[in-house]
């Protein structure tokens, strides 16, 4: 509780400090300086709402600095590991629906063994890395697939996440060596998140604690500090949400992710813990949800004014080998069928395992134009999945 | 008469070394060439758009993994294997045979054919020389290989001779049960192991049945290296000039380069995919390990020289990171190896067109052996070529 006062105290009583001291930089240095913020200028992020619909629910705009075209919104980041997206192929990204397509979510967890921090930075950076110069990339330590935040692991130094390489600490220091090597387009401060169950005490403790790491993260790098989305948890509870969205309102960033969701809470009581935070944050600033994948969740998230939203549920599903069909034109949907069901597909999804598609020669989607549905058929996918080939989950994926 | 559904006209030549251009049914080549293996119709984790863009000619299908699942029958009602995946170039399928000995162990060759246990309800199927014709049209490939008796070159005894005389009794079988001349062509297969009499009395044998192109069989199966390309040298010089030579299994870089002075054309191996999948780049110097932690802070491309999407792309040290977990690195690396590959064939095939196949050779070998520690075996063979390679070679004491 200590340290949270503390860092509440230090952002309210800091003076703004002059950027260049003339006695702490050289002639160079501050050239370098200035390129480096005019850099940044250029890359600055953009949002303008368009549209507000039934309350809250809302259209708009991103303009990212590395994406050519700009963003509506509400949008799909797409998943990556280590930075790319899990199965598709960088020349087949170019085929996904532009722009949407070109927003991507990366966890700087998966840069914690390597390369190094310099390494990245000699490199220039995740955008230079991965050799994706024309997409954003939002960075933020949970992903839902490969690290997922480990409360019990937690403490008042760092946050604790499940990864692939075992349970690891990052403290916001390290953290923020990554995002200052990474230069991702936007990135999320560090939280605490912590399940819907957990004691009234730890929530409010995850609250404090993610507040003052928002402060320590842009502390560390003032100049990162124009694209941090600050993080907002508060588990279940409508107060401590309500408290924290107004701490971080206090700060000054560039937009809002909003944590501890998709951990135990149910459907019913979510659209009031969203609207508890989203009523309380400024309109002309994004607004980015962790934690809700399922096509009805991203509903309940679109209804309370969410921006941005993961894809994780697009992966599991083409781990699953299922395609999703969901009718994006408003099409009429038919009543249950059973027939459908039995072999685990839906008005929403079909499960090309299934037999039945053995030798279906049409696409996935009749009229889509996606390179899969104009390229392979449902019975190619059926025979890649059985035979386990990867091709299949590159194909699915699109 | 004799019926093909293929073209060779010689572009080039180099003592024996021959550029050419291959026209099959469903693509028009140029040789010498390299085809990646797609064992169950797909190259691992590429897409179609990447194999054309990296300049893939001809991509091999098994046909023992393609009977199985999705089954020939279904191939063949789905309009044949091209339209299956949508692959608009050429295709190549193998007889099976040589998939069940190597994968079964259970297999048995008698005069009818190959008895092997099925892996899916493990009762005894017996593949006969008819039987894999039959599969391989439904499949529908530009080329398919006759049924072969496989031996391993390491063997020696009567076994070998047993096997190159069956072989050459098999490909009457073969002719007799092939249903489609004129879309597909039929390439017969030369065994006899290591011993050149044999060798020369099936390759005699198969020339006689003026089969569209002939196949070089039972090497790169752990023979030395010496023996590997006497066979070769053998064979290619008592084959007809003016048909396709294919030496199966070989796809080390330098066994290519070698084989292709001698007068080969066309090669097929797993191993650039195979070797990615355990972290190793083909690179002009021989291997590069990315999986090695000299790696890790190394922000050069895979291969400088290399002008493919990886290498625009990406780090040695990204890949590094990728490689020693993930499986998304081993795509890229296959990519990467595929792509090498590619530009090896189109290297050698350019470089015979242009006349300066001795100059590229010299300077293949010294990037491989920069101390001028070319392999003996190399150099013998370098010799039969007709290729005078001393100046990448540092004289014996
Ligand atoms: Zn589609
Ligand atoms: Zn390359």
């Amino acid at each position: 509780m200590e340290l949270h006062l503390h860092c509440l105290r230090r952002l309210s009583l800091l003076p703004q400090p002059s950027r260049f001291p003339s006695c702490l930089f050289s002639e160079e240095e501050k050239r370098n300086r200035v390129q480096e913020e005019e850099h940044h200028e250029k890359k600055k992020m953009r949002f303008v709402v368009k549209a507000c619909r039934n309350g809250r629910a809302r259209e708009g705009v991103l303009h990212l600095g590395s994406c050519p075209t700009a963003i509506e919104t509400p949008s799909l980041l797409l998943s990556t590991c280590k930075g790319l997206p899990f199965f598709i192929t960088r020349d087949l990204l170019p085929s996904l629906p532009s722009p949407d397509s070109h927003l991507l979510q990366m966890s700087p967890l998966h840069f914690l063994e390597c390369p190094s921090a310099t390494t990245i930075s000699n490199i220039g950076g995740l955008h230079q890395m991965v050799g994706l110069h024309e997409h954003c990339f939002v960075a933020a330590p949970r992903d839902s697939i490969l690290g997922l935040p480990d409360f019990e692991g937690t403490n008042k130094l760092g946050a604790s996440f499940e990864t692939t390489g075992g349970r690891r600490l990052v403290k916001p220091v390290e953290y923020m060596k990554i995002i200052s090597s990474l230069k991702p387009d936007l990135w999320t401060s560090l939280a605490d998140e912590v399940p819907a169950w957990v004691s009234e005490k730890r929530n409010q403790m995850s609250v404090d604690r993610t507040v003052c790491w928002l402060d320590d993260c842009i502390g560390i790098n003032l100049a990162a500090g124009a694209s941090v989305l600050g993080a907002i948890v508060g588990g279940s509870s409508l107060d401590e949400r309500r408290h924290c969205a107004q701490e971080v309102v206090k700060r000054n960033v560039a937009g809002y992710w909003i944590g501890g969701f998709g951990l135990g809470e149910s459907m019913e009581e979510r659209p009031a813990l969203l609207a508890a935070v989203t009523d309380l944050l400024p309109a002309e600033r994004p607004r980015q949800i962790c934690g809700l994948g399922l096509p009805e969740e991203v509903l309940q998230g679109v209804a309370a004014g969410i921006d941005l939203f993961e894809s994780t549920y697009i992966y599991h599903l083409t781990l699953g080998g299922s395609a999703l069909t969901f009718p994006l034109d408003g099409e009429e949907r038919h009543g249950y069928d059973s027939q459908l069901s039995d072999i685990g597909s839906d008005h929403t999804k079909i499960n090309l395992r299934a037999t039945v598609y053995r030798k279906d020669t049409s696409p996935i989607v009749d009229g889509c134009c996606c390179y899969t549905c104009q390229n392979h058929t449902r019975a190619y996918l059926n025979h890649l999945l059985n035979v386990h080939e990867m091709l299949a989950h590159i194909l699915l994926e699109m | 008469v004799h019926i093909m559904a293929l073209r060779f006209e010689i572009l080039g030549r180099f003592n024996r070394a021959r550029a050419a251009q291959l026209t099959l049914p469903h693509f028009v080549c140029q040789t010498p060439l390299f085809m990646p293996v797609g064992t169950q119709g797909t190259i691992k984790g590429l897409t179609n758009n990447q194999l054309e863009d990296i300049g893939c000619q001809i991509i091999l299908g098994n046909t023992y993994h393609l009977a199985l699942r999705p089954t020939a029958e279904l191939i063949d009602e789905l309009g044949g294997l091209h339209n299956f995946m949508n692959w608009p170039r050429a295709l190549l399928t193998d007889s099976g045979g040589f998939q069940m000995v190597s994968l079964l162990h259970l297999a048995d060759i008698t005069e009818k054919g190959v008895t092997f246990q099925s892996p899916v309800d493990g009762k005894p199927m017996l593949l006969t020389p008819e039987q894999s014709i039959k599969i391989q049209n439904k499949i529908g490939a530009d080329i398919i290989m006759a049924l072969d008796d496989v031996v391993r070159t390491t063997i020696t005894g009567p076994r070998i001779e047993e096997a190159m005389y069956r072989t050459l009794r098999w490909i009457d079988r073969c002719i007799a049960a092939h249903e489609k001349p004129n879309e597909q062509n039929l390439f017969g297969i030369v065994q006899g192991g290591l011993d050149p009499a044999l060798r020369d009395i099936c390759v005699r044998g198969l020339v006689d049945r003026n089969l569209p192109g002939y196949a070089i069989g039972g090497l790169a199966g752990g023979e030395d290296k010496d023996s590997f390309w006497r066979v070769v040298a053998q064979c290619t010089a008592a084959l007809p000039e003016d048909k396709p030579r294919y030496v199966m299994g070989v796809g080390y870089p330098l066994d290519i380069v070698v084989c292709s002075a001698l007068g080969a054309d066309m090669y097929d191996c797993v191993y650039p995919t195979r070797t990615a999948r355990f972290g190793t780049a083909l690179v002009p110097e021989g291997v590069l390990k990315l999986k090695h932690k000299v790696m890790e802070a190394d922000v050069r491309p895979i291969d400088p020289t290399c002008s493919c999407m990886v290498c625009k792309n990406y780090t040695r040290s990204y890949i590094h990171c990728l490689v020693t977990k993930d499986a998304m690195g081993s795509q890229l690396l296959s990519y990467h190896n595929l792509a090498y590959m590619m530009r090896l064939s189109k290297d050698l095939h350019m470089s015979i067109i242009e006349g300066r196949f001795p100059e590229y050779v010299c300077g293949f070998l010294q990037k491989q052996f920069p101390k001028g520690d070319v392999p003996e075996w190399v150099c013998n063979a370098m010799e039969v070529a007709g290729i005078d390679i001393s100046s990448c070679c540092v004289p014996f004491s």
